[in-house]
Order: structure tokens, then C-alpha cells, then sequence
């Protein structure tokens, strides 16, 4: 049953998220946090922080470790081969059939129509990780750290991996 | 030593790509079309496409099939591996071991201090995505959309399953404006697919 379940959470997120593993990001968290309750949302961050902060597709990384979680080895196979296998399949099994509608204006319009939705997904999610810092370490925590993180990495193009980790030394020493 | 550097091509890229599947793109098509030349532009520009077209994480898609075309259902394999395996493994060996840790106060510190960084790349990703729909669906419809999701998904708490579904089904069987040179190029499609 459990492994019926890890395929579920996360075959679909691989079968709803256009736009590559980040748009199931939102996705994801909607069944193991909200549905199976497998994480809190806390740890669900941990999970999405470090993902972020490791090289790769980030989908497999969490449908893996999740899986790992809730199955061993066996359910982060589980979990992996739920997220890449479907639409993996439709590209070699029908890449002919696919090729075909590859232009039709209905099939740009799947991609197109969900966009916002995704974005809006992604947008409460990080609405609610604010949130939680917010109550959690206070404004001004949340405000240099969210600030300086921003600044690093769009502005001034640090990698992703230096702010995380530098995130964390900040969080063991004034947070802890 | 075709399966060897298959592993080489997707390891590198997958290895290098920091930010998800969607940046190691760029690293893909280096390794693919400019070192091995398994594909030309043009091909790897319409596996791109083809891989957009459809849902789920797109640097496993391309690593799977472009492995099939290079060497097979095991060329399929050995580039899908080479792409997430190293990195599911990292993950788990981190999280296992830092769950040990877990009472102890600097790693909740850790976790508190993270949280933030996380959600600054989240607005990054949801500032992408509104500009890609303002693109593809222009300002006002994108708008119509947004509002309608934050209500539905936020305050009346409908599954995201069933509104995307809805969407895609609106995609697939709604009123549509077909343009001409799209019909033609349908066509064009039907005699080589």
C-alpha cells in the first residue's frame, strides 16, 4: 500500500507540472505534505534546501529521498520511476504521434494554459515559507536573510550553492 | 565506449547544472551536440521542444531519450542513471545523517536560517513562470488566470489536480484559433511522423 501511494505522490506531480521538475515543486509538496502527511512543512524545506543546494534535476532528487523515506531503496525507486517514466515513455514510445501534434495550437495551448497556475502554486508556497520564517525567527531574520539572498544570487550572480550553505552557518550561529 | 561516454555526457551535465533540470539544458546541448555531435542544433532544438511539450521534469526526458536514439533501450538507461542517480544518492546520505543531528540546537538553527533562501528561489520561480505566461497568454488573460487560481487553489482549497486538469482538458477540447501556418505545418508533420 505505502508503495501504491509513493507511486501516486508523485506520478501526479510528473503528469501535472509543465515547465520541468521546479514547476512539480508545488505540486509534490500538495501530496506528501498535505495528502500523506509524510513531512511537515519544515522538513519539506529542509528537503527543497538541500536539493537546491546539490547539482541535477530537483524532482528526482525529492521523489527519491522521500521515497527513501517512506520505502527504502525500493520506494525511492518507486518514487523515481513515478516521476520520469510516464512522460519519458510518451516521448520514445510515440515520439511519431507526439512529433505530429508537436505544433498543433491545442497541445502549445496545455503548456501555456497551466503556466499561471503553476505560478501561482509557487507563489503560496513561497508565501507560506515567509510566513513561516516570519514567526519562526522574527522580521528582521527573515528580511536580511531573504534580502542578501536575493541580492547574491539574481544580482550579483552568486551560485545558488554558497548561499545556501552560507544560510545555514548564519542559522547555526544566531539562530540556534 | 558509445554506453561510457553516455554516462560521461549526462554525469558531467547532471553533476554541473545547479537550479534544477531547466538550467542543465545548456550543459546538455554542449556535451550532445558540440564535444560527441550525436545531434545537430536543429535536432536537439526539436527534442527541446518535443520534451516542453509534455509534462514532468525535462532534464530526465532528455537524457532518456536522447540516450534511446544514441544506443538503445540501454543507452536509455545508463544516461537516465547518469543524470540523478549521483545526486539522489548525495541527498540521502546527507539528510540521513543530518536526521541524527536533529534535536541538536545549531542544526534547527540550520533549518531556521535556510527557510528564507528557500523562499526567495520559490518568488524567483513564480516571477519566471508569470513572465513566461505573460508571454505565451499575454497580460490580461494571465491575470484571469492568476486571480482564478489564487481563489480557487489558496481560499477554496480545490486540489491543483483537478484545476490543471480542467485546464488541460480546456487546452484539448475547448475552442480554438487556428492559425494557417500551423495547419500547414500539421500537414507537414503527418507525411515524415
Amino acid at each position: 500500500m505505502t508503495f501504491w501511494h509513493i507511486f501516486l505522490a508523485f506520478f501526479i506531480p510528473g503528469i501535472l507540472g509543465y515547465g520541468g521538475g521546479p514547476a512539480s515543486i508545488p505540486l509534490i509538496e500538495n501530496e506528501v505534505v498535505d495528502r500523506y502527511e509524510w513531512l511537515s512543512v519544515t522538513e519539506f524545506t529542509e528537503v527543497l534546501a538541500l536539493g537546491n543546494a546539490l547539482p541535477g534535476p530537483i524532482a528526482t532528487k525529492m521523489a527519491g529521498y522521500i521515497g527513501f523515506q517512506e520505502g527504502g531503496w525500493l520506494g525511492a525507486l518507486v518514487g523515481v520511476f513515478a516521476t520520469v517514466a510516464p512522460s519519458l515513455l510518451l516521448m520514445v514510445a510515440f515520439l511519431g504521434l507526439v512529433y505530429k501534434f508537436k505544433d498543433s495550437p491545442r497541445v502549445k495551448n496545455m503548456s501555456a494554459y497551466v503556466k499561471p497556475t503553476i505560478a501561482v502554486l509557487l507563489g503560496i508556497m513561497a508565501y507560506q515559507f515567509f510566513f513561516e520564517s516570519f514567526t519562526g525567527v522574527g522580521w528582521m531574520h527573515t528580511l536580511f536573510l531573504a534580502g542578501a539572498s536575493f541580492l547574491l544570487m539574481e544580482k550579483v550572480k552568486v551560485s545558488p550553492v554558497f548561499v545556501i550553505i552560507g544560510s545555514l552557518g548564519y542559522g547555526a550561529v544566531f539562530l540556534a | 565506449m558509445t554506453y561510457l561516454n553516455l554516462f560521461l555526457a549526462f554525469f558531467r551535465s547532471g553533476m554541473l547544472g545547479y537550479g534544477g533540470g531547466p538550467s542543465s539544458i545548456p550543459l546538455v546541448h554542449k556535451e550532445v551536440v558540440g564535444k560527441y555531435k550525436w545531434m545537430n542544433d536543429e535536432e536537439f532544438g526539436d527534442v527541446l521542444a518535443l520534451g516542453n511539450t509534455l509534462p514532468g521534469p525535462i532534464a530526465t526526458k532528455m537524457a532518456g531519450y536522447i540516450g534511446y536514439r544514441v544506443a538503445g533501450f540501454l543507452g536509455l538507461i545508463i544516461a537516465l542513471l547518469a543524470t540523478m542517480l549521483p545526486t539522489i544518492i548525495l541527498m540521502i546520505l546527507l539528510l540521513t545523517s543530518l536526521r541524527d543531528y536533529k534535536d541538536q540546537p545549531w542544526v534547527q538553527g540550520m533549518t531556521k536560517g535556510v527557510i528564507p533562501v528557500v523562499a526567495v528561489m520559490l518568488a524567483v520561480l513564480t516571477w519566471q513562470f508569470v513572465d513566461a505566461s505573460k508571454k505565451s497568454l499575454g497580460l490580461k488573460i494571465s491575470l484571469i488566470h492568476i486571480f482564478a487560481g489564487v481563489l480557487l487553489l489558496q481560499f477554496l482549497g480545490v486540489h491543483p489536480g483537478i484545476v490543471i486538469g480542467l485546464l488541460l482538458a480546456y487546452a484539448l477540447f475547448g475552442p480554438v484559433k487556428e492559425k494557417k501556418e500551423n495547419v500547414v505545418r500539421l500537414r507537414e508533420g503527418e507525411k515524415t511522423g
